[in-house]
Order: structure tokens, then C-alpha cells, then sequence
């Protein structure tokens, strides 16, 4: 079975405000895709994501497998200009994207795909 | 903020925090109900909240107030909030192994889902925060960062305390995860370090210039 993994750019999110970004994830992942986000969600849009996760949670969407790296603490110079410092972020449906290890630098994750 | 507030913000800034309310975060199965039980069964006599092996069996906030913490002179009042573990999949099928029924792990999962929720919005309401961590497990969670992550934001005052040491956790493996914090070592079971744990609330959620 072929599962589609989107890598999405910063500057298609930017475009979007936090609602409109989180809702276009959970869309996207509810619909079983698994997205790469290449400028990764921050520590509050990470758990907003988890909230409205939480509210589409029923007995075919178990929720969302995601991953990203700790975030490092802005400097003061990220701060005053409001620099999103978060890295990478992968997102997918709790089903089919599995992470089996991780560490401070490394993510390994598998893809399981449904036997037709 | 009335006149009331800030005379009592400015006295909190000099002399350091009295009375404060604390959260109690983490994954689900850290054991933060049994650490909950045990803050206030050392300092109060009473328990907080039902523990089980199955996760999720918090699945609503519970608070115990006013439990008094002393260490020589030093006091602090905790108003202490343990919170439904935090996850980003429930699935009822998870309950049925531990012999619960498909009904009632329906409804199970869909109360966590709930209690997710609600520890959520308790992080806008907690002057500091307890993040607790399964010593046995990697620290790496998506749960753990992100919730270390919100903190840090916030510029909440946390603890990280490394949970089941006595089940051969290792809290050096989380100590390196979060060099930049304090990890103390405990087993909220057995009372492992409770002293290490009740210095370290007192000099972080007691600090002055918070």
C-alpha cells in the first residue's frame, strides 16, 4: 500500500495563523496523511494540537503520532524578534506512524502501512 | 490587579512566595497520583486520588489544598493539582487488555480524552509545575518535550523529578535529556529522596522575585 508523507514548507504555514495551520494539520492528518513540517510547531502550538486532537478523538481516530526535537531556549535576540526557534516537526495519524526510537538528535520512525 | 494584589506581589517579590499552586504533569503511568498521595499523606494525612496500573485512571484534575510544607524555618503552602495524564492517542482497544470491558473502555478512553483536555487548561492556572517523569522509560517522549517546552515559555517555575528509581530507573539518562534542569532522583512509592524532593519545591516554588 502507498502511504503519502508531505513535506511542507515554512512558507506555506506562514501564511496561516496558529488556528489555521493547526487545523489544516489535523485535516491533513485525520485524512491519514503524514506531514513533514520543515519549520516545526512550537511548544504551545504543539499543545493546542493535542487539545483539538483530543476533541476529534473517537473510535476510528485513535490521534496523532508526532514527533519533534526538544526546543532550545530562545535567546534574547529570538525573543525581540519573535523568532519561531523550533525545529522539525513530523506529524501523523497514531495508527500508521510509529516512532521506535529517539534520542536529543535522532528520530526513527516507521510507517505502517494496512495490507490490502 | 487591585492594591491588595500588588502589595501582595511586591511582599512576595521581598520576602518569597507563601502559598502557591502547583501542578502535577506528566505522561500517563508516571505515577503522579502516588506522588500526589504521598506529598500529602507526609504533610496533611490524607490521600488524593485512587491509583491503578491502568493507565489513565486519573481522569479528572483532583486538588488537595493548603498542604504545608516545612524544613527548619522555611514553610511553603501548596495548593496541589494532580492532573489526568497527558497523551496524544487513546485508544479504548489499550483498556480491554487489562480485562475492562468494551463498554466501560469506551467510556474510559473517551473521560481521558476529556482529562487531557482539562490538565491542558489547568497549565494557565499554576504558579509553578511538577513535571514528572518515568525514570524507567526514555525521556524523549513527544509528552515530555512538549510539556517542557510549554514551560519554559510560560517561564513557569518546574521541578523535574525522575520518578520510579526504585524499579531501576535511570535518572542520569534524564539528566542528560534536560542538562539545562535539576532532575531529582525519587520513588514516590517507596518514599525514596522525599527530602531532596521537598528541598527542591521549597527553593524553587518558595523563590523570591518570582
Amino acid at each position: 500500500m502507498e502511504i503519502k508523507v508531505n513535506f511542507i514548507s515554512q512558507e506555506k504555514l506562514n501564511g496561516f495563523s496558529t488556528d489555521e495551520k493547526l487545523e489544516f494539520i489535523l485535516k491533513e492528518v485525520e485524512k491519514g496523511q503524514i506531514l513533514v513540517l520543515e519549520r516545526g510547531l512550537k511548544a504551545e502550538e504543539q499543545t493546542k494540537l493535542i487539545e483539538m486532537t483530543m476533541n476529534d478523538v473517537n473510535e476510528k481516530f485513535t490521534g496523532i503520532e508526532m514527533e519533534s526535537y526538544i526546543e532550545e531556549k530562545p535567546t534574547f535576540l529570538q525573543k525581540l524578534l519573535g523568532k519561531n526557534s523550533a525545529r522539525m516537526t513530523i506529524v501523523g495519524p497514531a495508527g500508521t506512524l510509529k516512532t521506535i526510537y529517539k534520542d536529543k538528535d535522532v528520530i526513527q520512525a516507521v510507517i505502517v502501512g494496512k495490507k490490502k | 490587579m487591585g492594591l491588595f494584589g500588588k502589595l501582595s506581589g511586591w511582599l512576595s517579590s521581598i520576602f518569597g512566595k507563601k502559598h502557591v499552586r502547583i501542578g502535577i504533569y506528566g505522561p500517563p503511568n508516571a505515577g503522579k497520583t502516588t506522588l500526589a498521595n504521598r506529598i500529602a499523606m507526609d504533610w496533611a494525612g490524607e490521600i488524593v486520588g485512587e491509583v491503578s496500573e491502568i493507565p489513565h485512571e486519573t481522569r479528572k484534575v483532583q486538588k488537595k489544598d493548603r498542604v504545608v510544607i516545612r524544613d527548619g524555618k522555611a514553610s511553603l503552602t501548596l495548593d496541589l493539582i494532580d492532573t489526568p495524564g497527558i497523551a496524544t492517542k487513546i485508544d479504548y482497544h489499550d483498556f480491554l487488555e487489562f480485562g475492562i470491558d468494551e463498554e466501560d473502555a469506551k467510556q474510559r478512553a473517551k473521560e481521558a480524552t476529556e482529562g487531557v483536555i482539562e490538565a491542558i487548561k489547568w497549565l494557565d492556572n499554576v504558579d509553578g509545575v511538577i513535571l514528572l517523569m518515568d525514570s524507567t522509560k526514555n525521556p524523549f517522549t513527544q509528552v515530555n518535550i512538549t510539556i517542557f517546552g510549554n514551560l519554559e515559555a510560560r517561564e513557569l517555575p518546574f521541578i523535574i523529578a525522575a520518578n520510579k528509581i526504585d524499579m531501576n530507573g535511570s535518572p542520569a539518562t534524564l539528566q542528560s535529556a534536560f542538562p539545562q534542569h535539576e532532575v531529582v532522583p525519587i520513588s514516590a512509592l517507596e518514599g525514596i529522596n522525599m527530602d531532596l524532593f521537598y528541598e527542591a519545591i521549597l527553593k524553587t516554588f518558595g523563590k523570591k522575585g518570582r
